[in-house]
């Protein structure tokens, strides 16, 4: 059992892996791409290290200061420029004076943990409804394929608010972020594993695999899911930002990740009131979210342009395409 | 004849697809609330309703009844209407009867209707801006395509795109009306009071909406001229010396009016449901704004309403987008 484990994952990796480094070169061509790389790879050790970083500012991203704000004048961080000081790097928050800097870092683990999250389950959800219905019989297509157009028509924003509202209290709030966007958001995923599963079902290995009596089961891991990993890694790699903006958007609204939980969403639904004394309360995670999802959007393109034989051709004929459009 | 026969039944197809979908979406919408954990009669009245009212909306609701039969009361409302009994008289809901709002005892019909016109002003006006700005800006790409300036634009519309709505928003807001005083603070005036008004207030939203959009317009636009150019018959446009302005703005154009169409329907369908973030950022009235408060106060009869509605938009607007691409392209109708 153990040992035939052994030898799948071994072949299913060697088989890719002039693949994956033909995908190295490709993405390493792309300059645009290889900046979004770097900051993303920025981002995501600011995440990690946001415990390290906030020991070492001293501060913690719950803790409230009081003394720090002017109860006065509505909560307005005492001192210039919002607060700023040796020991509050950033400044501090209005109202409840708690640490800007280590919210903004801990803000980066949520932002992207549930952004993460939410496309493993797209992709999970995703992968077993389009293999299903692209390997099933006919009547087990038509059900999976109606069914996912109507997701599909399912408005994200709309249908997330509504279902993070009747979901009891008591689960944890970014976990509960991250599957009801996925539940919501699998339908194109589906829809590209369907429709490469039919292509793959006619090869000839597939079909010898299936003469041969493997069980489905087997055959979806051993033929399938290889070929399959490049469209899948293409979507997820698009799916990324779109999520991270779901998630802020829904924290934005009230309806996400909950304080004393922080989210860059979530800090802006009041940084417009705040704006002429602590500019950085609204700039900073209006910053941060812009630059992710411009990183990630960029890189997403990037995994794609190498990722796709179409685009990757068109791309290496840059030069010539040019020509032929001034002709 | 034939053809019309085809089309025909291409129509009448796709009409009955739109039909099934939206039946299944309102059968999920309806089973996910109101099959949710937890007391239905208590989250529907709210948390701060008396025993008593939570018994009446328990009754109303026919919680005693299984859930298909209530189901297909809600689908009996939408078709033929309700008449309700609100203790001494009674009240009719007609026709598209999506049931009552237990928080402000309005019918949710009323309620959506009343809220529609801000929704529509938004959409339809950010459209406008979004087909101008994203449009222009990808055939100005496509035209000038590998140039500096083609590749600062497509930076910018990729920054556009990849920006959520809200951020947009504020950061305009902020500046726009906050610091250089350009622009009041939006306040929605209904056109029919003052047409002037109306514009001015909604000019942000529309322009924050219209930014984000108009980068996948861009995009479209971009890719589909492309396209065309490189095919056989525009080369032998050129060879026959047809200016390059025509061929750009004439036919290379062509060929993105198809996918344009259908991005264009399923925007503007999905923006009717409820442009929830920027409905609630610039304080408008409307649908989206509404869908935020009934979530809010967990009022499940307008928030099923709304998701359902939302739902027949884009349905709608999809089905209308593939008629009139058929309509376009009669190639589809064979497919």
């Amino acid at each position: 059992m153990a040992s035939e484990g052994a030898r799948a994952s071994t072949e299913t990796v060697l088989a890719p892996a002039s693949g994956v480094r033909q995908f190295w070169r490709r993405l390493r061509v792309q300059r645009a791409a290889l900046v979004a790389a770097s900051v993303v790879a920025l981002l995501v050790l600011l995440a990690l290290a946001a415990p390290l970083l906030s020991a070492v500012e001293g501060q913690d991203p719950t803790t409230y200061h009081p003394d720090l704000v002017d109860s006065a004048r509505g909560g307005v961080p005492v001192g210039t420029f919002g607060g700023l000081s040796a020991d509050h790097w950033l400044g501090v928050e209005p109202q409840t004076g708690r640490d800007l800097f280590a919210r903004l870092v801990y803000g980066a683990r949520v932002s992207l943990g549930v952004a993460l999250a939410a496309t493993v389950v797209e992709v999970t959800v995703g992968l077993v409804m389009g293999i299903a219905a692209g390997y099933g019989n006919r009547w087990v297509d038509q059900a999976l394929s109606r069914f996912t157009d109507v997701v599909v028509a399912l408005p994200l924003m709309v249908m997330s608010l509504a279902l993070l509202a009747i979901v009891p209290s008591g689960f944890p709030r970014p976990v509960l972020v991250a599957v009801v966007i996925g539940l919501i958001g699998w339908g194109s995923i589906a829809k590209i594993v369907r429709a490469q599963t039919l292509t793959l079902k006619q090869l000839d290995h597939v079909a010898a695999a299936r003469l041969s009596g493997w069980s489905s089961w087997r055959i979806a891991r051993r033929e399938l899911l290889p070929a399959l990993a490049a469209p899948v890694i293409t979507y997820a790699a698009l799916l990324f930002p779109v999520n991270i903006s779901a998630e802020a958007a829904l924290s934005f609204l009230g309806a996400g990740v909950k304080p004393p939980t922080p989210s860059w969403g979530q800090m802006l639904t009041s940084a417009n009131v705040w704006y002429q004394a602590a500019p950085q309360y609204l700039l900073l995670p209006a910053g941060l979210l812009f630059v992710t999802v411009l990183a990630l959007t960029v890189l997403g393109d990037g995994v794609r342009r190498a990722l796709d034989p179409r685009a990757a051709s068109r791309l290496s004929v840059g030069t010539g395409r040019k020509k032929e459009a001034r002709a | 004849m034939k053809a019309l026969h085809g089309f025909a039944g291409f129509a009448l197809r796709r009409t009955l697809g739109a039909v099934v979908t939206l039946l299944a979406i309102s059968v999920i919408v309806y089973v996910v609330f109101y099959a949710a954990p937890g007391d239905v009669a208590q989250i529907t009245c709210g948390p701060r309703c008396s025993p008593a009212q939570v018994h009446q909306v328990a009754e109303q609701l026919r919680l005693d009844d299984p859930l298909y039969v209530r189901y297909l009361h809600f689908l009996q409302g939408v078709v033929a209407g309700h008449d309700y009994s609100t203790g001494t008289s009674v009240e009719h809901c007609s026709a598209p009867c999506l049931g009552l709002s237990y928080q402000s005892d309005q019918q949710v019909t009323q309620l959506i209707l009343a809220k529609l016109p801000v929704t529509g002003s938004l959409a339809l006006g950010a459209m406008v801006l979004w087909l101008l700005l994203g449009v222009g800006t990808g055939v100005l790409a496509a035209w000038r395509r590998g140039r500096l300036d083609e590749r600062i634009l497509t930076g910018i519309t990729l920054a556009g795109w990849a920006t959520p709505v809200f951020v947009i928003g504020l950061l305009l807001m902020v500046l726009i009306c906050g610091q250089l005083q350009l622009l009041p603070f939006p306040q929605y005036v209904p056109f029919t009071e003052d047409p002037e008004q109306w514009a001015w207030n909604l000019l942000l939203p529309w322009l924050s909406l219209a930014l984000i959009e108009a980068a996948k317009y861009a995009r479209l636009t971009r890719s589909a001229m492309l396209e065309t150019l490189a095919e056989d018959h525009v080369r032998t446009f050129r060879a026959y010396g047809v200016g390059e302005r025509a061929i750009v703005g004439r036919h290379a154009l062509r060929g993105a009016v198809g996918p344009l169409i259908a991005l264009n329907a399923n925007d503007l369908g999905s923006l009717f449901g409820g442009a929830v973030l920027t409905e609630s950022l610039f304080g408008l009235p409307g649908i989206g704004r509404e869908l935020v408060h009934a979530v809010n106060v967990v009022d499940l009869p307008v928030v099923v309403g709304l998701v359902v509605l939302t739902g027949f938009f884009v349905v709608l607007a999809n089905a209308v987008a593939d008629l009139l691409y058929a309509v376009a392209d009669r190639r589809t109708v064979l497919s």
